[in-house]
């Protein structure tokens, strides 16, 4: 790491940073463990008792999560050591968390609260008037972009951050492997959080927001929820891994027969997703799974073919999938490789990394500690 | 008509009642001369394509032998009605319900068996397979529906003027059409059937799908049958227009709180779809839910059409498939996907006859051996029952039309109709001066105009036929129809394409050409020339003692003169003094409305032209007092001259035909005619064409081959409806005259004249050289 060499002591703890989405609020929180003892008495309570409430709980309030398995142990930040945690509680918990900042009375410590995403914008007023808090509104496609290149520069605790998927188009041998991510550009990042943007990166300054589609991860959920009447991310991916697709999607071999050679299409190819929701017999003999997992397949398989489109015509082989519609999701991961792989005939290769949703907020995080060096 | 109860598409069942009556007179025109039959069966609709013979009567003239001469009294030439045999194709549409009691129809009266296989594509063609073999004893012959889509798209837009166009929902007319480029390819095409396909078409026999996508027509219909309690398609496009998409989705604003400013994302901005209904306390609409829906699938369409029109660097960009179908909210959803996504670089377009294509294509399939692709065809807008939709809102009565039979006619053209070589852009080039569809004032005065002309028009269309007594009948079931086209076009101007004083009366020409009164006006036009005729030498005489100069201005008054003597706009028996005739007092003495004869004048005075194009008008006193001598002076000059007149009769315009003749008795008396015949310096073709107006767009192929031989550098327009209606603001890369008579007192307020003003337009294109 190399922002170290400044003085310490300039950089007041907590270290927080925040990527408020319309779905999700993502959290990184720097854990310090080289406190000194001198430092430690010196710490007031209110910043203890943030630190213990953080680290000792894995859940917070009803939908509050910390991601344990994607911790950073003994990261070097800003000359500091420390774990770096990764939290996330839905949206709609934004009024009950800044009542929370006011109850721990944040304000007084001397630290400045950076957060981007929409939420930056839409909630900061309510940091200010219910909680004497002035956030540093930070971009978020800037945020993404560096905090997405840092994590990959610092590894995931000694292993790769990054992984592709060997043999994508065979299911019998397709395997998750690391990979690194050593020449970054130009990359097409494609970034699935509620929506999705899809971004071709030069560098780390230079970038470009090519194009961005309204059928991201929350139509996915919003669609399992209306069609399925679960509730949470978690039900319908699991209802989803349990469905079969084809009895809801019409395929080309349901229309042909088998293949459609004239065109150079499998039968196996899905040729009007929900297609045959339109007949009244195939909706009554249909599952919830079924309608989940269609659901799924239709968003990934229809960013899977505008990111594609995007990096032919950006003219980029490295496509990089993030955002939290991937946690969890190996279905869609696969499925992502297997459509750059196909349909370019092996030019494009799909990225994924560990921490997918977390980058905009660790690069809230950077912000933090570069405005502090600033001062 | 029968009363037709509706069939939910979707069950798509085809035992029907049997009870079903047809209305014969009216669909399945001609059948018993049928011989070429293709079907394209859909999901819902059945669209039969088959070719036939029309047996119909024209007028012929003919001129008698000089021997024969006395015995035929004094007429100039003998007129005989015939029968004459044309090709037409004839579309028709009906919904899958129909196709039983249809097939029995063409089985009952189809007499001319000499076919054995029917054309078949569309997703139901192999359901029907075994039904259409059993009922008509024809063998089912599959093609490729992607193949027949796109031979259907390629012959509709080379031969049907007005037939794409971009649909603007907010504007003066939702409906805007586009300009028929002569060149079509390359373009894309976006079939949106229950997936979407992406075609990219190179040429006539080449084409490449070039991508597509599984969220389409289907997505739409499927998961709007889930989500809601609606479960047909129509229905369920009705519920989205009535819905709120933002409150199913999560917009930008919901997000940022406003506009995502530095990317220029604005606040109203989908950010995700449905993104909303994952709070599973809320209870959504169905409106709403079928809107946002709309939405998301009209937008992912949008940007998936966008990324391949960019990548392929194509920017005519057509939108087809039973998602669009003439349907105005998805039309809008597209547009405006269209727009977004490329910031208006690309337009979204859409074809009238969109439905038709893969029946078109099928047919044209089946009948490679007839090369159908060599000749050109028109619409028959007496046969056709044009573009039915518009929003579902303001007009109710649109939902009534399922259930009934959509019909195209497109006629075999004897010409083979090309641009004039002269036009300056022939992709920009528009023939009519008004567009009445945007224009409504103007609309509403045609219309009108045209309904009290009607009464003239029926009584004059009886007394051409004296000796035949059902003749009336006939007229009155003329009467009828156009004025049910009129009101059709009242309620939905864009039915035909672009609403023009040009259509309005082509619609009328061929509904007259429907109930055989081809040519109402032969016998005045007759007498008329005859009478003419009687005073070319005296006219002749009086100008060559004029002046030079005085001739020049002569020559065109005695042109603008003729022009007036227009049947209708004075009675016969002012005419035939030649005091009338070229001291006519015009209400407005020089300068005229539009007045560049100083320049035409100064022109006169440098060298001649090489070749001059005389697009003619009326017939009598107009061709030959007012014409003729104009075209003699041409050739003094040492001009050559095409005159280009009508291949078929329409008012009392002069045919080819009859002028032939007026021509040959001119020669007869006048040596400078004469001998430019026989020189060939005088030549007479036909453009083409049975309109009062003219189209440069499509002219008969001849002419534009005549008009680069002889290097043509001035083209003359002649008339109201030749250089008024249409080819006003015409440009064209010679120099042009555009001479006509106001003869509309509404036209001639519009154009800022009284009635009776003088159109003389002299142009000479900009940056031509000086003639030498």
């Amino acid at each position: 790491l190399k922002i170290e060499d400044t003085q310490p002591e300039t950089h007041a703890f907590p270290w927080f940073g925040m990527d408020i989405g319309g779905t999700l609020v993502k959290l990184v929180y720097f854990e310090p463990v080289d406190i000194t003892a001198e430092e430690e008495q010196e710490e007031v309570e209110n910043l203890k008792s943030i630190r213990r409430y953080l680290t000792s709980n894995v859940a917070y309030g009803k939908t509050g999560v910390r991601d344990v398995h994607l911790e950073l142990r003994n990261l070097t930040m800003c000359g500091r050591t420390g774990n770096l945690h990764f939290i996330r509680f839905p949206t709609q918990a934004m009024p009950r968390f800044i009542q929370m900042g006011r109850d721990k009375n944040f304000s007084s410590l001397h630290t400045t609260l950076c957060a981007t995403g929409g939420g930056a914008y839409k909630f900061e007023n309510d940091f200010r008037t219910m909680a004497d808090l002035e956030l540093l509104k930070l971009d978020e496609l800037d945020c993404l972009i560096r905090g997405l290149l840092y994590i990959d520069r610092v590894g995931f605790n000694g292993h790769p951050e990054c992984y592709y998927f060997q043999n994508p188009s065979d299911p019998n041998s397709c395997v998750k492997k690391p990979c690194n991510l050593d020449n970054h550009f130009p990359m097409l990042l494609v970034n699935i959080g509620s929506g999705v943007s899809i971004l071709a990166v030069y560098s780390e300054n230079n970038y470009k927001r090519v194009t961005g589609t309204s059928l991201g991860g929350g139509t996915f959920l919003g669609l399992c929820c209306l069609l399925t009447g679960c509730e949470t991310f978690e039900e319908a991916l699991e209802m989803a891994s349990k469905g079969d697709s084809t009895n809801v999607d019409k395929l080309v071999k349901d229309i042909y027969g088998g293949d459609y050679e004239r065109f150079g299409l499998q039968g196996s190819a899905v040729a009007s997703s929900f297609g045959h929701m339109m007949c009244k017999e195939k909706r009554d003999s249909i599952s919830k799974e079924d309608l989940a997992r269609a659901t799924l397949i239709t968003i990934t398989n229809n960013i899977g073919s505008i990111a594609r489109m995007c990096a032919v015509n950006e003219k980029i082989e490295r496509v990089v999938f993030v955002g939290n519609f991937l946690r969890i999701n190996t279905v869609s991961t696969k499925l992502l490789a297997y459509a750059m792989d196909f349909w370019s005939k092996g030019q494009l290769r799909a990225l994924f990394l560990e921490h997918e949703g977390y980058f905009g907020a660790v690069g809230a995080l950077m912000e933090l500690l570069k405005t502090s060096e600033d001062l | 008509m029968a009363e037709c109860g509706r069939v939910d598409s979707n069950t798509s069942s085809h035992t029907m009642d049997k009870s079903i009556t047809l209305p014969p007179d009216e669909i399945f025109r001609n059948m018993e001369n049928a011989k070429r039959f293709a079907i394209d069966i859909g999901g819902s609709l059945t669209k039969l394509a088959y070719y036939s013979t029309v047996q119909h009567k024209v007028a012929k003239v003919r001129s008698f032998d000089h021997s024969t001469k006395e015995a035929a009294g004094d007429k100039l030439y003998e007129i005989a009605v015939q029968e004459e045999v044309t090709a037409r194709l004839h579309f028709i549409k009906f919904e899958n319900a129909y196709i039983e009691t249809c097939l029995d129809f063409i089985k009952d009266h189809l007499v001319n068996t000499e076919t054995k296989v029917i054309k078949a594509t569309g997703g139901g063609a192999h359901k029907f397979k075994e039904l259409i073999e059993r009922k008509l004893g024809l063998k089912v012959d599959k093609e490729d529906e992607m193949t027949c889509l796109i031979k259907g798209c390629n012959f509709v837009l080379k031969n049907i003027p007005h037939e794409a166009f971009v649909y603007a929902k907010h504007a003066d007319s939702e409906f805007r059409f586009q300009t028929t480029n002569p060149d079509i390819f390359p373009y894309l095409l976006v079939n949106i059937g229950s997936g979407v396909s992406i075609v990219k078409v190179e040429s006539e026999d080449k084409f490449e799908r070039i991508g597509g996508s599984s969220i389409g027509g289907g997505t739409f219909w499927g998961l709007g049958a889930l989500l809601t309690k609606t479960k047909r398609f129509d229905e369920l496009l009705q519920l989205a227009s009535k819905g709120q998409h933002s409150s199913v989705d999560m917009l930008v604003k919901d997000i940022y709180g406003g506009s995502y400013a530095c990317l220029g994302l604005t606040g109203d901005l989908i950010a995700s779809s449905f993104g909303k209904s994952a709070t599973a306390d809320k209870e959504f609409s169905d409106e709403d839910m079928a809107k946002s829906l709309l939405h998301m699938i009209s937008n992912d369409i949008g940007q998936l059409a966008c990324l391949y029109a960019k990548l392929h660097n194509l920017s005519r960009v057509y939108f087809g498939g039973f998602f669009i179908r003439g349907h105005p909210v998805t039309m809008h959803t597209i547009t405006y996907s269209i727009n977004f996504f490329t910031k208006g670089e690309v337009q979204a377009l859409f074809l009238r006859h969109e439905g038709y294509l893969g029946a078109i294509g099928a047919f044209l399939k089946g009948a490679e051996e007839d090369n159908p692709n060599q000749y050109s065809w028109g619409e028959n807008y007496a046969g056709s029952s044009g573009l039915m939709s518009v929003s579902p809102d303001m007009n109710p009565m649109q939902r009534a039309r399922s259930g009934t039979f959509d019909m195209l006619e497109m006629d075999r053209l004897d010409r083979q109709l090309v641009n004039l070589p002269l036009l300056q852009d022939p992709s920009s080039y528009i023939p009519d001066t008004v567009d009445l569809t945007e224009d409504a004032q103007a609309r509403e005065y045609w219309l009108s105009c045209f309904e009290e002309a009607l009464d003239g028009v029926v009584k004059r269309a009886v007394a051409s036929q004296p000796d035949i007594p059902e003749a009336a009948e006939r007229a009155e079931k003329f009467r009828q129809k156009y004025l049910h086209k009129l009101q059709t076009l009242r309620h939905q101007p864009f039915a035909y394409g672009s609403l023009t004083v040009r259509s309005l009366l082509d619609t009328r020409e061929h509904c007259l050409n429907e109930f055989n009164f081809p040519d109402p006006y032969s016998k005045i036009k007759e007498r008329e020339n005859d009478i003419a005729l009687k005073y070319y030498e005296k006219a002749v005489k009086s100008l060559e003692e004029l002046s030079w100069e005085d001739r020049q201005f002569a020559l065109v008054r005695g042109v603008l003169a003729g022009n007036v003597f227009d049947w209708g706009a004075k009675a016969v028996s002012d005419l035939f003094s030649l005091k009338v005739i070229f001291m006519f007092c015009f209400s407005s003495d020089r300068p005229w409305l539009v007045d560049s004869f100083d320049q035409w004048l100064e022109r006169l005075k440098g060298p001649p032209h090489r070749c001059a194009l005389f697009f003619v008008d009326n017939s009598g006193v107009d061709i030959i007092l007012g014409v003729m001598p104009f075209v003699r002076e041409l050739l003094s000059r040492g001009t050559e001259v095409v005159l280009a007149s009508n291949s078929g009769p329409a008012l009392n315009d002069v045919t080819n035909s009859e002028l032939q003749i007026l021509t040959e008795r001119i020669a007869a008396m006048d040596p400078v005619i004469d001998s430019a015949l026989r020189e060939d310096r005088l030549t007479l073709v036909q453009n083409g064409s049975s309109s009062p107006c003219l189209d440069l767009s499509r002219l008969d192929k001849v002419l534009a081959m005549l008009v680069r031989e002889r290097q043509t550098d001035l083209v003359i327009i002649e008339g109201m409806g030749r250089a008024i209606h249409t080819n006003y603001y015409a440009m064209l890369s010679c120099e042009s005259l555009k001479m006509a008579v106001i003869k509309n007192s509404w036209l001639a307020d519009r154009l800022g004249g009284k009635l009776f003003s003088v159109v003389f337009k002299y142009e000479v294109p900009a940056g031509a050289g000086k003639p030498h």
